[in-house]
């Protein structure tokens, strides 16, 4: 099953016809995305062949809802008409926009996010990696060829730890990979995806991960206490961070004493989470659940 | 980006509201004409971006131009709470009726901003807030509308504000948006004695992704003092410096978070924190590793790279082309993994630098960076 993004997903690329776009269409069309379409009104009408495969180019999101049953849109346009963007695909109805755009201001994501969840459309990101259901679909710029579909699910406020964690669990593979991002306002949190993750009958066990800055981990340790049955593993970033010092991510901000990830640490381990000192130690524990064994797990 | 008070007060004025007369200086001779051109009488004010600043012995009332003299002296170049003094604000005195605290900011989970009201400012807001938390009011935003009048009036009324805050709280509501804030604060917002609404302190964080369309920002954004600091902020690059003495270079936030993480579990300190960002190109490597290297204080070098986008085989060529530009002296640590890892890893071995050693795990590089720095 997978959530959010599967082999059914019909997706739009609204900036393709950029270099980030182009470069992560093709990317997304050999990890076998069904990507149907791109947006730009300049380009309307036109075809852009990406390694062999014609893909057209629609004038608006509506249009390219109407021609093609697209149901997921990626947005790699620049931040300052990323709003209009998301507004756009939201008000055409498309039911996942997935934001990878970095660097968006923050009214701006209110703005659309907002209006999206009035529109009954799911963001995820902005600043995020995107998604990927291995075997399925691929939605953003996660790596495809580094993980094999399989029984885990993962959300994570980190595109490289995703990576990191995909790779320690190659051989045990992937149900979905949600990057939700590392901005201070994001689309979907991590509670979204554990209720989805919950309900998905292809995944068995769930990895967290989560950095400092706001109090999305605390508030995820306090659903899985109350509506999570699955088991879960975590893995926070950011002991050694200074208090008020941005952490490359805007959203990864230690603000007097809240926003620790020592305080996310201990309230994910109150409600049962087993958190892994390192992201080597955080797979290994997923393997102790599921049994197997990691393949970093020799330590040098 | 926090803001210092006085240019805070200045973006308050842009958009009508209230504030006291004030100058900033550095020199107390200049404060004193400050003090005279006033009217005798002055506060004078730290300049620095952390609260308590008033408890710290940063505030100053002088009764004239010769005290105001001798209280910026005191003040200048002193440390409140970690931050040196570099200029304080004078500003007139005001017969102060009532204090009241105002501030919008940002509700992270609910995506939206949040008035935060209360009939008690000052000072003591934190104790009020801890002991009393109903006296303080919050009040959520809807973002299609923001604040008008009407919205305004609710916020008053929840936190018991008098009717002449009303105009205040639509203007601050416009300093949040019209200048991509992520937090305004007046404390205190006062009723003074000749009944005027007045904003004697406040607070105020720019979005930094708004810069693109914030052209005003030019003298707001104080480059960093420290040296390392600016020269990666020019390059671009994503540098905070820290007080260890094993330096890191990654890619990703995240994994550069958790990288410190674990160099400070194998018993060493990171000294700084520094992503090449995503796609780093050799040349983005190469100028994030001199940037690191040229630290003195750093004793070792720990490169943790896991390639997504960013290809492993451009990131070892930077660490080449940086060890050709600057012929470093401390030992450096490389874990490439994931896109062209094995690329990458053929670049080093083929220049067999003796300072370079590859690791295959993350934790093993790690724990071999700080050994390198402990026993250096």
């Amino acid at each position: 099953m997978a959530i959010y993004l599967t082999e059914e997903s019909r997706v739009l690329v609204q900036g393709m016809t950029g270099a980030e776009g182009m470069r992560h269409t093709r990317r997304m069309l050999a990890a076998g995305t069904d990507v149907v379409g791109g947006v730009n009104p300049r380009k309307a009408g036109r075809t852009v062949t990406l390694d062999e495969r014609a893909v057209p180019v629609f004038g608006s999101v509506r249009e390219g809802i109407e021609r093609t049953g697209a149901d997921v849109t990626v947005v790699f346009v620049p931040p300052a008409f990323a709003k209009a963007a998301v507004l756009e695909a939201a008000d055409a109805g498309i039911g996942l926009a997935v934001v990878i755009t970095e660097g968006i201001p923050v009214h701006d994501t209110v703005a659309f996010t907002a209006y999206a969840r009035s529109r009954g459309t799911r963001i995820i990101g902005p600043n995020c990696p995107g998604l990927i259901s291995p075997g399925r679909s691929n939605a953003g710029i996660i790596p495809p060829d580094i993980t094999r579909p399989g029984p885990v699910g993962l959300v994570s406020k980190s595109g490289t730890l995703t990576y990191q964690l995909m790779h320690e669990l190659r051989d045990t593979g992937f149900s979905t990979c949600v990057g939700i991002g590392g901005d201070p306002v994001a689309g979907t949190s991590h509670i979204d995806c554990l209720a989805a993750f919950q309900d998905d009958p292809d995944t068995e066990l769930i990895v967290l991960i989560g950095e400092i800055g706001g109090d999305a981990e605390e508030r995820a340790a306090a659903y899985i206490r109350d509506h999570v049955t699955k088991p879960v593993v975590a893995y926070v970033a950011g002991f050694t961070a200074p208090e008020g010092r941005t952490m490359g991510h805007a959203g990864a901000i230690v603000s007097g004493s809240s926003g620790t990830a020592r305080a996310k640490k201990q309230a994910l381990e109150a409600a049962g989470v087993r958190v892994g000192a390192t992201p080597t130690r955080a797979a290994r524990h997923v393997l102790a659940v599921l049994g197997g064994t990691a393949h970093d797990g020799a330590l040098a | 980006m926090d803001l210092y008070e006085h240019q805070a007060r200045e973006l308050f004025a842009k958009h009508g509201i209230l504030v006291p007369r004030a100058e900033v200086t550095a020199s107390p001779e200049r404060a004193r004409e400050i003090a005279r051109a006033l009217g005798g009488r002055a506060v004078v004010k730290a300049q620095v971006k952390t609260g308590g600043r008033g408890k710290a012995g940063g505030v100053r009332l002088a009764a004239d131009p010769a005290a105001a003299g001798e209280a910026a002296r005191r003040i200048l170049g002193s440390d409140i709470k970690g931050h040196r003094v570099d200029t304080v604000m004078l500003a007139e005195p005001v017969d102060i009726e009532r204090e009241f605290y105002v501030s919008y900011v940002l509700d992270r989970a609910a995506g939206r901003f949040l008035a935060v009201a209360c009939a008690e400012g000052g000072t003591e807001i934190e104790e009020v807030a801890a002991e009393r938390p109903e006296a303080v009011a919050r009040v959520p935003v809807d973002p299609a509308t923001g604040v008008t009048t009407a919205t305004a009036v609710r916020i008053a009324d929840a936190a018991g504000l008098p009717p002449q805050t009303v105009d205040t709280l639509v203007r601050l509501w416009r300093v949040l948006v019209r200048e991509d804030a992520l937090l305004v604060e007046v404390n205190p917002l006062v009723r003074t004695a000749d009944g005027r609404t007045m904003a004697l302190d406040g607070k105020v964080t720019l979005d930094d992704n708004a810069l693109f369309r914030q052209t005003g920002w030019g003298d707001e954004r104080a480059a960093s003092a420290d040296p390392l600091e600016a020269r990666a902020a020019a390059k671009g690059l994503h540098y905070v410096r820290l007080d260890g003495e094993v330096g890191v270079v990654g890619n990703g936030a995240g994994l550069v978070m958790s990288t410190l993480d674990v160099v400070a579990g194998c018993g060493a300190r990171p000294a700084n924190f520094l992503d090449i960002g995503g796609g780093a190109s050799a040349r983005v490597m190469a100028d994030g590793l001199s940037i690191v290297l040229s630290d003195p204080a750093v004793k070792s070098v720990l490169v943790n790279v896991f390639g997504g986008i960013t290809a492993c085989d451009a990131v070892a060529d930077g660490i080449v082309w940086a060890l050709e530009e600057i012929r470093p002296t401390k030992p450096i640590v490389v874990r490439l993994d994931g896109n062209n890892a094995a690329r990458g890893r053929a670049v080093l071995d083929a220049h067999a630098h003796p300072l370079v050693e590859q690791a295959t795990t993350m934790d093993g590089a790690a724990r071999r960076a700080a050994r390198l720095a402990t026993a250096a």
